[in-house]
């Protein structure tokens, strides 16, 4: 009984989750570095830069232009720096891999540090 | 007049660590088992002598004597007395000389109350800790005199940054210091035990008091730091993964998982040299926190006015402790066996300093990348929230699970328990119940809220408990159950908050699904050193008709001139209503945010209940001895 | 063994501190004159004073371009104007200059008082074209070879050493 309650639960959330939606131009927004304001984000900032760049955003969005399309024009008018989450390029694999590698080497560790037990106990 | 005295007194505090070292050194040679009275005589005169210091500071800027350059650069005669006390430690020499008195305080408490009648140990601990304090001084002498002199006199100030005037940040940095500089004595302590070759239970039990102490300021200065960037930055937000706010989680993540091991240590089951290897590294994480903060290399909200040669200091310093640290540390440890039972307590701790340490990796590669990339390709990348979120959050659910999990769990015994049991399903009905209200849609997000619910009941239930059954660890329960509501307050506030972003002119209404915005009227006038621009609005909410009045403010401050927007927060209980506006140029438009953000009062209680089970830890330890 | 560990951790660390040595000298504000090479957006704008819009991609096809956004409230291009106008002798050169967030009765009293170095004069009074060209703060300047791409970008007023590189650039 119990399991079942588990399982239809967790199916529910995931099933319910397929259809996340989010607001697109308040997450984009919130992905743009104003250039002009040190570390504030286009959406925070209210300096006349961020305001003209979120007007030139609802227009592509306007325009029918995808997330990554605003990024890319974005990026290649401001560089890279102006996105907050950096594009899975060659040189930022390091960036977004190492992090998992490194979580992996750490589960081996610990593996064999408590492995070695077990043997003994048998 | 103060200049002289502040120099002489900083003067001598650094004769008396010299000397400290040399007594020290030389008491080890002698065969007798009592430090002599002379080492505690000093220390308390190094003491004084460094409080003296800073008290001159101190009244060199409450009396505004801008002969001093430092009170020239940072305060200003008409300044209200919190702030030209807080001034002494708003600038970047303040900060310093704030550092090596708590440096200084922390070699007293533990010469006089880490009674622990291993003489080699506590001499080395004196003598690293005066190590680092002769540096700080010589950095501070000779790089960052906050007593240098100008001249001519000036008739008056420079002012404070007007963003920094505000009481949340006047107690920020003390709080936060106390928390990674006190970090030093577990440094030093554990260099000084490895060196003397201290037994590790009695290791464990003399830093423990020490780790929590640190941890609980650390947690308080963070909190507070947040408290102000929400009502201060005008934001609307309380964590950006700034560069800065990440230096003083690098430490704080390092402290958790220590205080962690220690547990593990102190019951004699091994993990010594990780117990080391992390007291060691929290200091070099302070101090590489501060190295990326002052020497000016990050782009940040809250960069302090910088100097290379400051960078240049704090670097070489660093690679000195480091690689010190490291010698000694290859030099005097010894191979040890370290074997963990599946599913004993101390493998969950061991997975514990697992997580704690891979969140330490990814805010340490997302804040360094940026830097290394820049200096070796020339390329500038941004790091901020999206990544952090990314890679963060999905691992906050398994951390949850068995922050839950783990303390059911007995030491050394491996015998499985029942983990999905009652209190897993009561949370499940009260996540459906959410659910039913809330109706989020993010997988993630929904996991995380299951989790933390979860935390907080199972925390509930062992908090029952623990009144019936003294051997419960009830600083544990506090704290996991101040984890579990901040996670779980901080997802819902995620899921509810509301932003509505629109250009609106005098006069004018702005209809939201929601709300009934009016903008009535707008007020100019001029106070002290800036020029005010009042807006007055009415919000009406549409369910419940609740009218609020929220004025913000624009103010537009002439020495330097620089701008401020000032949100006008609206906090009752439950939510909060945030409200901040911003000129359009060259219109009559104003551009307006509306931002409704529940349960953030709950947030900050939450961080203050986590932070609860670190003092309670340590009166338990003062009940003890 | 224990030699081996210590001289490989010695060795991450060094490389480490070097990089942040390093740092120490990287510049600490960010601007985008790196971001050259790219060629130029296809970008509209509207004339100042008539009527109508024009194509960058229509115009001196054969010939080195010179972006120029400025405005009359903004006084570091005040002080670079007779730059500008001293690049306007050159024969090898044209300049467009875009009018940025600007009243037109004070962008023609400027050029008036000022001299007008341009050979067409745009406008951009909301700011959005020049998001096209990633400007975020003026006065910026693009130099745009004859294949219309990016060759230099100047963020801040042009001084007398911009002025004999661009010259040296299209004189070449």
């Amino acid at each position: 009984m119990k399991k079942i309650f588990l399982i239809s639960t967790f199916f529910f959330v995931l099933v319910n989750s397929v259809y996340a939606e989010v607001d697109l131009r308040d997450k984009i927004l919130k992905n743009l570095r104003c250039l002009v304001c040190q570390g504030q984000t286009m959406s925070d900032s209210n300096s006349d830069f961020a305001q003209t760049i979120k007007s030139v955003v609802d227009d592509k969005i306007g325009h029918g232009f995808k997330e990554d399309e605003i990024y890319k024009f974005l990026s290649d008018k401001y560089g890279d720096w102006i996105l907050f989450n950096p594009p899975l390029k060659k040189e930022n694999y390091l960036l977004w891999f190492l992090p998992y590698f490194l979580f992996i080497i750490g589960g081996i560790v610990i593996y064999y540090l408590s492995k070695k037990t077990q043997i003994k106990r048998k | 007049m103060l200049s002289n005295f502040g120099i002489t007194f900083l003067s001598i505090t650094f004769l008396t660590s010299f000397l400290l070292i040399y007594l020290s050194f030389n008491e080890l040679k002698t065969a007798n088992n009592k430090i002599p009275k002379k080492i505690y005589n000093f220390s308390s005169l190094q003491l004084i002598f460094t409080i003296l210091s800073f008290l001159t500071l101190l009244a060199g800027f409450v009396v505004s004597d801008f002969s001093m350059s430092n009170v020239f650069e940072n305060s200003h005669s008409t300044k209200p007395l919190l702030y030209k006390i807080s001034g002494t430690w708003g600038s970047h020499e303040g900060s310093l000389l704030l550092w090596i008195n708590i440096l200084v305080l922390f070699s007293f408490l533990f010469l006089f109350y880490s009674n622990n009648n291993n003489k080699k140990f506590q001499l080395y601990t004196i003598i690293f800790q005066n190590f680092l304090i002769g540096t700080f001084l010589i950095f501070l002498l000779f790089n960052s005199n906050p007593f240098s002199l100008l001249f001519p006199v000036p008739n008056e100030g420079l002012g404070l940054n007007p963003i920094l005037q505000d009481p949340a940040l006047a107690i920020h940095p003390p709080l936060l210091y106390i928390g990674f500089v006190g970090s030093s004595i577990y440094f030093s302590a554990a260099l000084a035990a490895l060196i003397s070759k201290v037994e590790t239970k009695l290791f464990a039990r003399v830093i423990k008091p020490w780790v929590s102490l640190s941890w609980f300021f650390q947690t308080l200065g963070i909190l507070v730091g947040s408290v102000w960037a929400y009502y201060e930055l005008g934001w609307g937000g309380f964590w950006f993964w700034d560069p800065v706010e990440n230096s003083s989680l690098m430490p704080w993540l390092l402290m958790t998982a220590l205080f962690h091991s220690v547990l593990v240590l102190e019951r004699r089951l091994g993990l010594y040299s990780w117990v080391i290897i992390l007291s060691i590294l929290t200091f070099t994480m302070s101090v590489v926190g501060t190295f990326l903060v002052r020497s000016g290399i990050l782009n940040s909200v809250h960069t302090f006015a910088n100097d290379p040669s400051r960078g240049l200091f704090i670097l070489t310093f660093l690679i000195l402790m480091v690689f010190s640290s490291i010698f000694i540390f290859f030099k005097y440890s010894t191979t040890e066996k370290n074997t963990f039972k599946f599913l004993s307590k101390e493998f969950f701790i061991l997975i514990n300093n697992w997580f704690m340490v891979f969140f330490l990796l990814v805010v340490l590669i997302g804040t360094m990348y940026p830097i290394f990339l820049d200096t070796l390709f020339g390329t500038k990348i941004s790091v901020g929230p999206p990544y952090y979120n990314f890679v963060l959050a999905p691992f906050l659910i398994p951390l949850l699970f068995l922050m839950t999990s783990g303390p059911k769990f007995n030491w050394i015994s491996s015998e499985s328990k029942k983990i999905f049991d009652l209190v897993f399903f009561i949370s499940l009905f009260i996540f459906l119940a959410i659910l039913f209200i809330v109706k989020e849609k993010n997988l993630i997000v929904n996991l995380t809220l299951i989790f933390s619910i979860y935390l907080t009941i199972q925390s509930l239930n062992d908090f029952y408990k623990a009144f019936k059954n003294k051997s419960i660890n009830l600083s544990r329960v506090i704290s996991h159950f101040g984890f579990g509501l901040l996670i779980f307050f901080i997802s819902i506030n995620h899921i509810l908050s509301i932003e509505k972003n629109f250009n609106l002119k005098v006069g004018d209404e702005k209809n939201l699904s929601k709300f009934l915005i009016k903008f009535e009227n707008i007020e100019s006038y001029k106070i002290d050193n800036y020029q005010t621009i009042i807006g007055d609005f009415q919000i009406l909410n549409k369910k419940n008709l609740i009218k609020k009045n929220l004025k913000p403010e624009i103010r537009i401050y002439d020495q330097p001139k620089t701008m401020t927007y000032e949100a006008s927060i609206d906090s009752n209980f439950f939510s909060d209503t945030y409200l901040t506006m911003s000129n359009v140029s060259d219109s009559e438009l104003f551009n307006i945010k509306l931002q409704i953000k529940p349960f953030m009062n709950f947030i900050w209680l939450s961080v203050f209940i986590l932070s609860l089970g670190g003092v309670l830890n340590i009166f338990k330890r003062i009940k003890k001895v | 063994m224990k030699k081996n560990k210590l001289i490989i951790i010695y060795a991450v660390l060094i490389f480490i501190f070097l990089i942040l040595y390093l740092s120490l000298d990287n510049k600490k504000i960010y601007n985008t004159e790196d971001l050259v090479g790219k060629k130029m957006n296809e970008v509209d704008l509207l004339y100042f004073e008539s009527e109508g819009t024009f194509n960058t991609r229509e115009i001196f096809k054969n010939k080195f371009v010179l972006f120029n956004f400025w405005a009359s409230w903004c006084a570091p291009c005040r002080k670079e104007h007779k730059n500008l106008i001293r690049l306007s002798k050159n024969k090898n050169l044209e300049i467009i200059g875009v009018n940025f967030k600007d009243s037109p009765q004070s962008a023609k009293k400027f050029l008036e008082e000022l001299g007008n170095p341009f050979s067409i004069l745009a406008k951009d009074p909301d700011g959005k074209q020049s998001i096209n060209f990633g400007i975020y703060g003026i006065p910026e300047t693009i130099l745009i070879d004859k294949d219309s791409n990016i060759v230099k970008k100047y963020v801040g007023p042009l001084n007398l050493k911009d002025v004999n590189e661009i010259r040296s650039i299209v004189e070449k």
